[in-house]
């Protein structure tokens, strides 16, 4: 108990503790979608995208840096949306040279210029120290606008998850819902990214959803599932790190790694029969007409 | 006098990026109809259907619907993530997209078990989808298109992969949703099985060869313009029957 406790005398641990968890639950919840969907690599792509912008604003607009950053991953993902749908270029290529070349701006940015935020490690990494009440007004901000968002587009989110193809001939706006949905996910990432870190956010909207599939064949109790995990993972996460000395994103992923291997351990068979065909990448799921 | 189409085709040219896969194509679907849409792979079948949906943009020639025309679409099950962690009766309820709340009103539960139990499946709506035989996945999206009440349903292949007996229910229930005056249109693969029994037929290869009555339009001409190969066709038991001409033999040949 007296371990449970004695962090929490500490300001940083506290806001640290609550960052964590919401982050956990927040990944957790919106990575049901993107594992659906196969999106699990955009996920990853879309973390790097946003370390440039992270840095790039950083730099040239410290104040609004999260605003900016929002922007550049919201760019990033209709530009990785676009690109995927108008091209012949795949949708793997595309995530591939759009995220990597704004990681590595990113990377450039911090070189030449430094930062004048938090340190390029932590953004990596992620850090417990140095969280504002801001990014908590922030992340709390974009765990709420998410929620309504699911709330208010349950069957639509669902469905073009699920059909996409009839969703579009059932009246959905298939193309709106995907822009909200990468909107959500690009403003997720970026709230999160100061304590998971921009190289393991994906791992977190990966596994808790992973979990919860072998958990269940309800979408509604995934969503509830995967949330539970992700916030576990979070806070349980956040303990070991203090205690470990090590970043917390890095404990907060094998936390959700211990988990993900307890329920393998204890659904075995079926519980890897449900996981399959989550491994699809992203691709246009629909050909584009040729124009008159 | 013939109903005014509620979908009629003009002139229609289509494909995909930068090549057509339709060219020429006139075409209507009305409450009567019930229309089988026969053609080799890459004719153009699925590319007609979606003209016929919407989610296709001719590149010329115009698409005329009828105002406020309800069409529903079943697709082929192979093209379904039946791994997908979702129930029936979710599945069936996802399509009613007006409302906004995620869990469904007692009127919605009560619309979703009468279209499941008039399927024959009603006591399947708390299973999981991959749990259904290939006859009541059919059977769960038909449920799906039909709790939307629509005036034209349109079918991707309903009875491939499926066994003979299914087969054979799925055109039967078909048969009573088009007395009921909803106007069907389906593609298909299956001369024998499936497109002989429909009341018209529109065979297509990149262009509509031929449509109308099974015999008016199955002749070894018209197959021979369509599929590209000389096929005989028997009357057996007054049933029109496909046979492949080319013999046994000329594989080994």
């Amino acid at each position: 108990m007296e371990a449970l406790l004695d962090p929490l005398q500490y300001g940083f641990f506290q806001r640290g503790l609550i960052v964590a968890t919401l982050s956990g639950a927040l990944l957790g919840f919106i990575g049901v979608y993107i594992v659906l969907r196969g999106m699990s690599y955009i996920g990853h792509g879309l973390s790097h995208a946003i370390f440039g912008g992270f840095a790039a604003m950083q730099l040239f607009a410290a104040s609004f840096y999260v605003l900016g950053a929002g922007l550049w991953g919201i760019a990033s993902a209709i530009a990785i949306t676009n690109v995927a749908r108008r091209s012949r270029l795949g949708a793997d290529a595309a995530i591939g040279v759009i995220t990597t070349a704004s990681f590595a701006l990113g990377v450039a940015l911090f070189a030449r210029f430094g930062s004048s935020g938090p340190a390029f490690d932590n953004a990596l990494f992620g850090s417990i120290l140095g969280i504002t009440n801001s990014q908590i007004l922030w992340l709390v901000l974009v765990t709420a606008f998410t929620a309504i968002v699911v709330f208010t587009r349950y069957r639509a989110l669902l469905f073009t998850t699920f059909d996409p193809e009839v969703a579009d001939v059932s009246g959905v706006k298939v193309g709106r819902t995907e822009a909200l949905l990468m909107i959500v996910l690009s403003l997720a990432i970026l709230v999160t990214l100061t304590v998971i870190g921009v190289t393991l956010v994906a791992a977190m909207l990966v596994i808790p959803a992973v979990v919860a599939r072998m958990l269940t064949d309800s979408f509604g109790r995934m969503l509830v599932l995967s949330t539970i995990v992700g916030a576990i993972s979070g806070l349980v996460g956040m303990y070991l790190s203090y205690y470990a000395g090590v970043p917390s994103g890095t404990m907060i992923v094998l936390v959700g790694t211990a988990v993900f291997l307890v329920v393998l351990a204890i659904t075995g068979v079926r519980g890897m029969r449900r996981t399959v065909g989550l491994d699809s990448h992203a691709a246009p799921n629909v050909k584009e007409a040729i124009r008159p | 006098m013939a109903p005014s189409p509620l979908i009629a085709l003009k002139g229609v040219d289509a494909g995909y990026r930068h090549s057509l896969v339709l060219h020429g194509v006139d075409f209507a679907v009305d409450h009567r109809s019930f229309t089988g849409i026969v053609g080799p792979s890459g004719a153009g079948k699925t590319t007609l259907l979606r003209l016929l949906l919407g989610s296709l943009k001719p590149a010329s020639g115009t698409v005329e619907r009828a105002p406020g025309v309800a069409v529903s679409y079943v697709p082929q099950l192979e093209t379904v993530n039946w791994n997908f962690p979702i129930t029936v009766a979710e599945c069936v309820q996802m399509s009613r997209t007006g409302r906004r709340l995620p869990w469904a009103s007692r009127t919605e539960r009560a619309e979703v078990a009468d279209v499941l139990e008039r399927l024959g499946i009603g006591d399947l709506g708390q299973r999981h989808i991959r749990e259904l035989s290939g006859g009541q996945q059919q059977r769960m999206f038909l449920a799906r298109a039909l709790i939307r009440q629509p005036q034209v349903l349109l079918l991707d292949e309903p009875t491939s992969g499926v066994d003979i007996s299914t087969r054979h229910d799925v055109l039967h229930l078909l048969a009573d949703l088009h007395d009921e005056g909803i106007g069907i249109v389906l593609t298909t693969h299956d001369l024998n099985g499936m497109a002989a029994h429909l009341p018209d037929l529109v065979c297509v290869n990149e262009r509509i060869v031929a449509q109308g009555p099974p015999d008016a339009v199955i002749t070894p001409d018209v197959l021979e313009q369509t599929f590209g190969a000389r096929m005989e066709v028997l009357q057996h038991l007054g049933m029109l029957v496909v046979v492949d001409s080319s013999g046994p033999g000329r594989l080994a040949g």
